[in-house]
């Protein structure tokens, strides 16, 4: 029992936050928020020189999966940096779904590629009637000419507008929320019958609904087994709960520092607002929320990808609950202690609130993982 | 980064679960698991058993008698015999006046105390508090006036936990009354049957009698008893506190007293079902098991930190803080199980023989008086305002 990190480790966390910290400053992200794509191809560029993007690409299609400790650590730096590039969408959900999905054919055309940063793949699972439910799914895959034929809607797809290519589930067989019948097909986004409609999120990243109307697809387009694919989905959705959760401990870390900064420097009745005691105490709430998070966050990174079902979806939850209240709470006091400057667009606080806000909502909520884990403890 | 237990770590917990199994007395047992109240004797007992084992300093140095034990094997030792049911170890000894000895004491010292702490011959309590002195501990009154070969004491020391079973008292007293508050402290060993010691007790909210006050009144104590040197006692006590709250977490007893809860809530009925089912109990206990899980990852941080023979810091206020909470949160949840039979308030039915008529379920008479208890638990050991002065101070740096 331990907490140290390898050698390797710690030279590959010091790379990403060096790199982030010289390349992704709050005026370099900003510039790249208000760019038309809303996020960087020459960021991304390095993240695949810097084999970011195949942490979770088995080394013989060129990346270095299982990694764990090292997705946790590259995660809790681009919290702290807010990257907004479709890290969790392509290069955590989507490769672990090709991954687990993809026969060797499809993994060797698209993982080598993912890896490299050649190509974007992207999830797109979620459904309006669902809320964070994995297994009700409504768009529907029928046999059609030599392939198949999908038609359906999926909701809120995060960084959809950036795919080269989508990854769409549909059910192929059974009813709206069986857990059987469920299959996921690779889907150009180009394609004759889908249309996507675009729009920023609340904390700067991109998404879209996805509107599939008799989209023929050839056969091949099927990933895994026909009517099989929940398994995987649940997988990759735990993997990224366990990427999220890093990621926000980096968030939550900055928006601490930068509030106890600012208590410092800001002046007010004579001297730095920091002296007073109901906003010392206050960021100590806030200390050991950040910290009781990150202790999740280690928990969940060595629980990710483990066998045993029922605790890795026990320990995930947990994990998710604790961080989505940090990320409610420590979101919430920071903008508070910032006073005015706060609500502003301004500081760094506010968009670090944002992606808290974000993060607490994402791959289940607070109370989706509450109820999670009590199923999950019966 | 791996928050698996060693095979070495792991048969170490088999040898101390065969242990448990096999030498912790049933009667010791029950008084912990039913919440009832334990006898002085269990306690000494308790330490006596583990002292024939060689057990007796499970966080002592091999040099004094002690195990040896790294942290997380003490941490995987409580964990243990929290879950067994065993009594609480005196922490007075063991945790408080034993590391002080050993690190300020001189040899005469450490020869004549260490070994009777882990035998259980002597039991010590602390003499910090003042009806004046609180949280703000340095402003203590209690004087030590040096007279030849001995001080003479005088003064009230307050919220003595246990002092009415102790044989000795170990106590911050003024020696220096010109010094700033810090200076003028030392740390002095009183043989609690020394004329001129008056031990009375005060009764708690729960009915209990735990604390008390002890009174000095021209209390000679040889100057032999001083440990390390005259006015320094505050670092002393400064160091003391730092190994105090590094074992507060209490994340051994709070998963027992989880599991308690849960055999409570399985027990219970709402709406004709049980209450283990309710969404909303449901959804308040696994509040608090999360809490517990995510505190444990936290205590096992502190403890590798320690391990990597980094003394405890200020992150040992954290765990105190949430561990604290969490034991009032099972409290709390425990006494709301068992409805309108958490009021009934029997104290005889509170000690271990009780032979009267029960009035509701069994698992229900002590848990208001354990819910009142346990409100000590945030104010004690520097409140838990004090340990967020500590925390903004220490680590935030404001």
């Amino acid at each position: 029992m331990h907490f140290n990190l390898t050698e390797e480790q710690r030279a590959l966390a010091d790379t990403v936050q060096r790199f982030l910290a010289q390349q992704y400053g709050f005026e370099a992200r900003r510039k790249i928020l208000r760019s038309p794509e809303g996020w960087s191809r020459e960021i991304w560029g390095k993240l695949a020189e810097l084999g970011l993007l195949g942490l979770q690409v088995p080394p013989e299609h060129g990346g270095m999966a299982p990694a764990a400790i090292e997705t946790m650590l590259t995660l809790e730096a681009m919290g702290r940096a807010l990257l907004v590039e479709p890290y969790l969408a392509s290069a955590v959900l989507g490769s672990a779904l090709v991954g687990a999905l993809g026969s060797p054919a499809q993994r060797e055309a698209l993982l080598p590629a993912m890896a490299e940063g050649r190509r974007i793949v992207v999830p797109a699972h979620g459904e309006a009637g669902a809320r964070h439910d994995l297994s009700r799914v409504a768009t529907v895959a029928r046999r059609g000419g030599a392939g198949w034929v999908l038609s359906g809607r999926k909701a809120v797809v995060v960084h959809a507008p950036a795919a080269d290519l989508l990854l769409v589930s549909a059910r192929t067989s059974g009813a709206v929320d069986d857990q059987q019948g469920i299959s996921v097909f690779a889907v150009p986004p180009g394609s004759p019958g889908v249309r996507l409609i675009p729009y920023p999120l609340i904390d700067g990243q991109r998404g879209a609904d996805v509107v599939l109307t008799e989209v023929s697809l050839p056969a091949d387009a099927l990933l895994g087994a026909e009517g099989a694919a929940l398994t995987a989905l649940e997988a990759a959705w735990d993997l990224g709960v366990a990427a999220l959760c890093a990621e926000a401990v980096g968030v939550l870390q900055a928006t601490l520092d930068a509030t106890t900064e600012y208590t410092r420097t800001r002046k007010q009745f004579g001297g730095p607002i920091a002296r007073f005691q109901a906003l010392q105490h206050r960021m100590a709430d806030m200390l050991m929320s950040v910290e009781q998070a990150r202790s999740m966050s280690y928990l969940a990174a060595m629980v990710a990808t483990s066998d045993d079902l029922r605790e890795r979806r026990r320990k995930l939850s947990a994990a998710k609950v604790v961080v989505g209240q940090a990320c409610r709470f420590v979101g919430q006091q920071a903008v508070q202690l910032h006073g005015g400057m706060g609500v502003t667009d301004e500081l760094a606080v506010s968009h670090g609130f944002k992606r808290l806000m974000a993060i607490e909502a994402s791959l289940g909520d607070t109370e989706h993982h509450l109820e999670r884990f009590i199923t999950e403890s019966r | 980064m791996d928050l698996s237990f060693t095979p070495e770590e792991q048969a170490f917990r088999e040898e101390v679960r065969r242990f448990l199994e096999q030498r912790l007395p049933a009667s010791l047992r029950r008084h912990v698991l039913e919440g009832l109240h334990a006898p002085a004797a269990d306690t000494v007992e308790w330490q006596r058993l583990l002292h024939r084992q060689g057990w007796g300093g499970p966080s002592w140095p091999t040099e004094h008698g002690g195990t040896g034990w790294d942290p997380v094997r003490q941490y995987i030792f409580e964990e243990e015999c929290a879950a067994a049911g065993a009594p609480r170890l005196l922490p007075f000894g063991l945790k408080m006046v034993g590391p002080v000895i050993m690190r300020f004491g001189n040899e005469a010292q450490r020869r004549r105390f260490l070994p009777r702490i882990l035998s259980g011959e002597d039991w010590w309590c602390q003499g910090y508090s003042e009806p004046e002195a609180g949280s703000d501990l340095a402003s203590l009154r209690t004087r030590a006036d040096r007279q030849g070969d001995h001080y003479l004491v005088n003064g009230q020391k307050t919220w003595i936990t246990l002092a009415q079973h102790a044989d000795w008292i170990f106590c911050l007293v003024r020696t220096d009354h010109a010094a700033r508050p810090q200076a003028g402290i030392s740390f002095l060993l009183i043989d609690m049957k020394t004329p001129g010691v008056t031990v009375r007790p005060i009764v708690m909210l729960d009915g209990g009698h735990e604390i008390n006050e002890v009174w000095f009144e021209d209390v000679a104590v040889p100057v032999e008893n001083l440990v390390g040197e005259e006015n320094k006692g505050w670092t002393y006590a400064k160091f003391l506190l730092g190994h105090e709250r590094a074992n507060i977490a209490g994340i051994g007893s709070s998963k027992r007293e989880l599991e308690r809860l849960k055999r409570i809530a399985a027990a219970e009925l709402k709406h004709g079902r049980s209450l283990a089912e309710d969404p909303f109990f449901a959804a308040r206990l696994a509040q608090v098991e999360i809490d517990l899980m995510a505190l444990e990852i936290t205590n096992l941080r502190v403890l590798s930190a320690e391990a990597e023979q980094r003394t405890p810091g200020p992150e040992a206020s954290l765990l105190k803080i949430k561990g604290s909470e969490i034991q009032q949160a099972l409290a709390e949840l425990m006494m709301q199980a068992v409805g309108p039979y958490a009021l009934p308030f029997r104290v005889e039915a509170l000690d271990g023989g009780f032979q009267g008529e029960p009035v509701g379920p069994a698992h229900a008479a002590p848990l208001a008086a354990t819910y009142c208890n346990l409100r000590k638990t945030t104010i004690y050991g520097g409140s838990n305002e004090i340990q967020k002065n500590i925390i903004a101070q220490l680590i935030l740096g404001l």
